[in-house]
């Protein structure tokens, strides 16, 4: 019994913001016509964003190998036609770049851990909270201003007020594996990681799954870390813990919790999406992937054999609401819906809006201090650039009178409109990492050949297993093309200094500044200060997209 | 639990001799020396797949220090046994990792060590058996420059 996802109410683009709110109403957001005996709720990638914002969706998501042209690597108005979404509707302006800057206007901010506290009440006050579990699927402590100044005790206090029933993680290790146990034991849920080892002995450092009895089903929940962490992240935060996908791991703990008597297995996952979709092929007995990492927010669940995956989104725009008739240890039946969170249309919760000012207070001068202004959109989201790494590039080029800039291709990080102020807290939602130093060195035309290749490998071989979930190394005052369908090491051609104009040469040594080494020891400022310096300087930014990266084979 | 396990693991690679290969001492440029090796293993026999599997990441966390496991699914009989795993990589500058030496004493085909791999490339691990037959697999290591991951 495959039910119908019911989307949010499709709304006709009106132009004034006023009446498209008193079209849309929080009834609609939440309308939903339950299905068997458990929900599940999930909410993943928050990045330490406690309050409402705006975030573009990517304009280029490329898939390769098996996942080419597959959901999630679809966009814009492709993305809105598989989904049967009008454009300029408020579904469109949730999940899609199209419009955005118009429909941005008209539906306003989205997201806000208060708006996600009504949403996640009101359906555990529907349903009866002894049917529902809340999963949240990590990356939650981390990407805000307040988060890195108190390691994620703000974002870690608030979570608390939801009560989840587990999480797991991948940010959240950089404030290294103390705090990260700190942090754990002040929560009243499971931090589930069946994927990390202790170097020494491989033993388990966090507990793998978690058994939960819901609707009368019993549930086992298995949790599994960013894989990649030291190698995405610096190494040096987590000495003492290995990673990895470890496939076998995950096989055999579901054959563990089945025999164990669950009726229902739920894959909490931080993999990134086609790691997850690769997984559900290789490993029988999965019937839920929470999938995480790599941002993706698909209104509908994908299913692979007998597995549906679920892409929450990220930042807190969404909250998923997965219905299951689980009977006889099989699901029978399902609804899905991706809920969006209009800040507008959904009330805040009184106890979390409260929570989320207390938090946020420290720091409430630094957050709204203005910086300059922007004319243009600033946004991070797309394989290759988004003008808000743009604007960082332009900062540490000039910042460090650099000939090349690096920036790496995050995918978090808050939009600004045309027309807005730059804040602190705009600079730090792109920027708040706990390794910010802004290095300067000389690297040859050769190695920076090698860093693209290796990047470009990340995202592009064609085995998801051997990719890391990111976006490309943004490049500044560098352009070059890339061959998407290559092999490792020959995606990358025509690198070219954008200044002259004149081919890179591997034999020359160029004068770079980039930020989030993974090296220990690296010295430089922090990029918000580097950031800040710039565009007061500049009082208002105007950057339009760029077009320094030729694309090939996509 | 799992510490026993390993420790287990440990003292199955400890009954059989193991011999390690050196370091890179042979310049990275000529193509190494993993068919001479694996010529010299089988004696030009092909190895047939199954039975051994290699448990590698997929991408290493450290280049210099990659943890791998060794297993094959086989009785340690008198009757039969595996003898001898050989494991090479076919980009480092000297292709030999090491090799396994069993007996039915060792209880069961299983070791687990740490190899040093200079770049991403594929390792071979081909399983010798007393009646002489060959089983082989492979897996690639991404060995990367690191950084950059959402």
């Amino acid at each position: 019994m495959q039910l119908a996802a019911a989307t949010a109410a499709v709304l006709p683009f009106t132009g004034a913001r006023g009446f498209a709110q008193q079209r849309l109403t929080q009834a609609d957001l939440l309308k939903f016509e339950p299905v068997g005996n458990v929900t599940l709720l999930h909410i993943t990638d928050i990045h330490g964003q406690l309050t409402p914002l705006y975030f573009r969706e990517p304009s280029l998501n490329l898939g390769v190998g098996d996942a080419r042209g597959q959901p999630p690597h679809i966009t814009g108005k492709a993305f809105l036609q598989r989904y049967g979404i009008p454009e300029k509707s408020a579904d469109a302006y949730a999940l899609a770049f199209e419009d955005f800057e118009a429909l941005a206007k008209t539906y306003g901010r989205i997201g806000g851990l208060d708006r996600a506290a009504t949403v996640i009440k009101s359906v555990r006050a529907e349903r009866g909270g002894d049917r529902v579990l809340l999963l949240d699927g990590g990356d939650t402590w981390q990407g805000s201003l307040g988060a890195l100044q108190t390691k994620g005790q703000d974002m870690a206090d608030c979570m608390k007020l939801l009560k989840p029933d587990a999480m797991t993680g991948h940010w959240e290790f950089t404030y290294g594996e103390a705090r990260v146990k700190e942090l754990i034991k002040s929560q009243d849920f499971a931090f589930l990681a069946l994927n990390v080892r202790d170097n020494d002995w491989q033993e388990p450092v966090f507990e793998p799954y978690k058994m939960f009895e819901r609707g009368g089903v019993k549930i086992a929940v298995l949790g599994q870390a960013f894989p990649y962490t030291p190698v995405a992240n610096p190494r040096w935060m987590v000495p003492n813990w290995s990673f990895g996908i470890r496939e076998d791991d995950v096989r055999a703990n579901v054959e563990k919790v089945r025999k164990e008597g669950a009726q229902l297995v739920v894959l909490l996952s931080h993999n990134g999406f086609d790691v997850d979709r690769k997984l559900a092929a290789r490993v029988p007995g999965i019937d839920v992937i929470l999938t995480g990492h790599t941002h993706d927010a698909l209104p509908e669940a994908v299913k692979v054999g007998n597995t549906l995956l679920i892409a929450s989104g990220c930042h807190g725009k969404f909250v998923s609401r997965l219905d299951l008739d689980v009977q006889g240890g099989a699901v029978k039946g399902f609804r899905y819906k991706l809920i969006p969170l209009f800040a507008d249309v959904i009330a805040p919760d009184a106890e979390m809006a409260a929570a989320v000012e207390k938090a946020r207070a420290p720091f409430a001068a630094e957050l709204k201090r203005e910086v300059g202004r922007t004319d243009s959109l600033l946004y991070r989201r797309g394989n290759f650039a988004g003008t808000f790494d743009d604007l960082i590039c332009a900062a540490l080029l000039q910042e460090r009178d650099a000939e090349i800039a690096l920036s790496p291709g995050f995918r978090w990080g808050t939009s600004v409109l045309p027309g807005q102020a730059i804040t602190m807290e705009d600079i730090h939602n792109a920027t708040a990492i706990t390794y910010p130093a802004v290095y300067r060195m000389t690297m040859s035309g050769e190695r920076l050949k090698e860093v693209l290749e290796d990047v470009a490998d990340n995202l592009f071989n064609p085995d998801p297993y051997y990719q890391q979930g990111g976006d490309m190394v943004r490049c500044g005052g560098l352009g070059y093309t890339i061959d998407i369908g290559k092999p490792a090491g020959q995606r990358i051609s025509d690198m070219t200094t954008l200044k002259t104009g004149q081919a890179i040469d591997p034999k020359r040594d160029y004068t770079v500044a980039g930020w989030a080494s993974v090296n220990e020891g690296t010295e430089g400022p922090p990029v918000w200060d580097l950031v800040e310096h710039y565009v007061a300087k500049q009082k208002t930014v105007r950057i339009q997209p760029g077009d320094s990266v030729k694309i090939r084979g996509a | 639990m799992t510490l026993m396990i390993n420790r287990r693991q440990a003292l199955a690679v400890g009954a059989g001799a193991v011999v390690l290969a050196g370091g890179f001492s042979v310049p990275a440029f000529a193509k190494n020396d993993s068919a001479e090796l694996i010529e010299k293993f089988t004696g030009g026999k092909k190895p047939a797949d199954g039975k051994i599997k290699l448990d590698l990441p997929e991408i290493a966390e450290n280049g210099n220090t990659v943890p791998m496991t060794v297993s094959v699914e086989s009785p340690m009989t008198e009757q039969s046994y595996v003898q001898e795993v050989l494991i090479v990589t076919d980009e480092n500058p000297r292709a030999g990792v090491a090799t396994f030496h069993f007996t039915p004493q060792s209880g069961v085909a299983e070791a687990n060590v740490r190899i040093r791999l200079a770049q991403t490339q594929n390792v071979v691990a081909i399983a010798k058996m007393n009646d002489g037959s060959l089983f082989t697999t492979s897996k690639q290591v991404k060995v990367t420059i690191g950084g950059c991951g959402g």
